[in-house]
């Protein structure tokens, strides 16, 4: 399953890294998704409450995923995914990520923010049915 | 009560967004939502029958596990239920912190 969203998502959820950085910067994914491609329509920027440690975790409060899911029901979109950036590390998942992963069958983009500056920007598709068999694929990007 | 059911979880509840149920506490709620899609019971409760520990149920906007009643909360036929997962992350490694 493919991850498509506009120029200008794509670049707002990559501007958003370097913002914040060195923290790391999240945000909910609003959209549609079918069997074959999951399509980003909206993207939200959510607080980073864990200024305990914001330059290498992120937690979104759940406050904020109610309000995302209120507003995608006003507008017919659901919550598909969230972003992260990774500040001087790679985009690739890490052991975290993955351990507190639990929205099934959602994409997790991370970008990597390097001195400031956005590099590689990687989508990952939660796939499994339960905690048990749950697993990170990698998912093309496809940018309209 | 209204239920409202997060995206990863409504290939359980046959892709409804929203599911009515009757019951007097956030506990009957519940329950009266896995009564009627069973396959949710494994999804929201450990084998022992706690809520998972990523698994936030707010009531209204309150998270109930700040209500002084927490589950056995009452709610009204108007109260809305939102059953939401924890989204968290980063590249802190869980091991060694490193």
């Amino acid at each position: 399953m493919s991850l498509t969203l506009s120029q200008q998502l794509y670049d707002e959820l990559r501007a958003h890294g370097e913002e914040t950085y060195p923290h790391e910067c999240c945000g909910i994914l609003l959209g549609k998704s079918d069997a074959e491609n999951l399509a980003v329509h909206q993207l939200l920027r959510a607080g980073n409450t864990r200024t305990d440690s914001a330059h290498n975790r992120y937690n979104i409060a759940p406050q904020e995923l109610i309000a995302a899911q209120r507003e995608g029901r006003k507008s017919g979109l659901d919550i598909v995914g969230f972003y992260h950036s990774h500040p001087d590390h790679p985009a690739q998942w890490s052991p975290t990520d993955f351990a507190e992963a639990h929205w099934l069958g959602c994409a997790y983009i991370i970008t990597a923010i390097e001195k400031g500056h956005a590099q590689i920007t990687n989508s990952f598709l939660l796939t499994g049915t339960t905690e048990e068999d749950k697993a990170f694929a990698n998912q093309p990007i496809t940018i309209e | 009560m209204e239920i409202h059911i997060p995206t990863p979880l409504r290939a359980y509840t046959d892709k409804q967004e929203t599911v009515s149920v009757e019951g007097a506490t956030v506990a009957e709620g519940l329950a009266s939502l896995v009564a009627a899609h069973p396959a949710m019971q494994q999804h929201l409760f450990t084998t022992e029958g706690k809520l998972r520990s990523f698994v936030n149920v707010y009531l209204n906007d309150d998270d109930v596990r700040y209500l002084p009643a927490k589950e056995d909360s009452p709610v009204a036929s108007t109260d809305e239920l939102t059953i939401i997962p924890s989204i968290a992350g980063g590249t802190l490694c869980r091991c060694c912190s490193c």
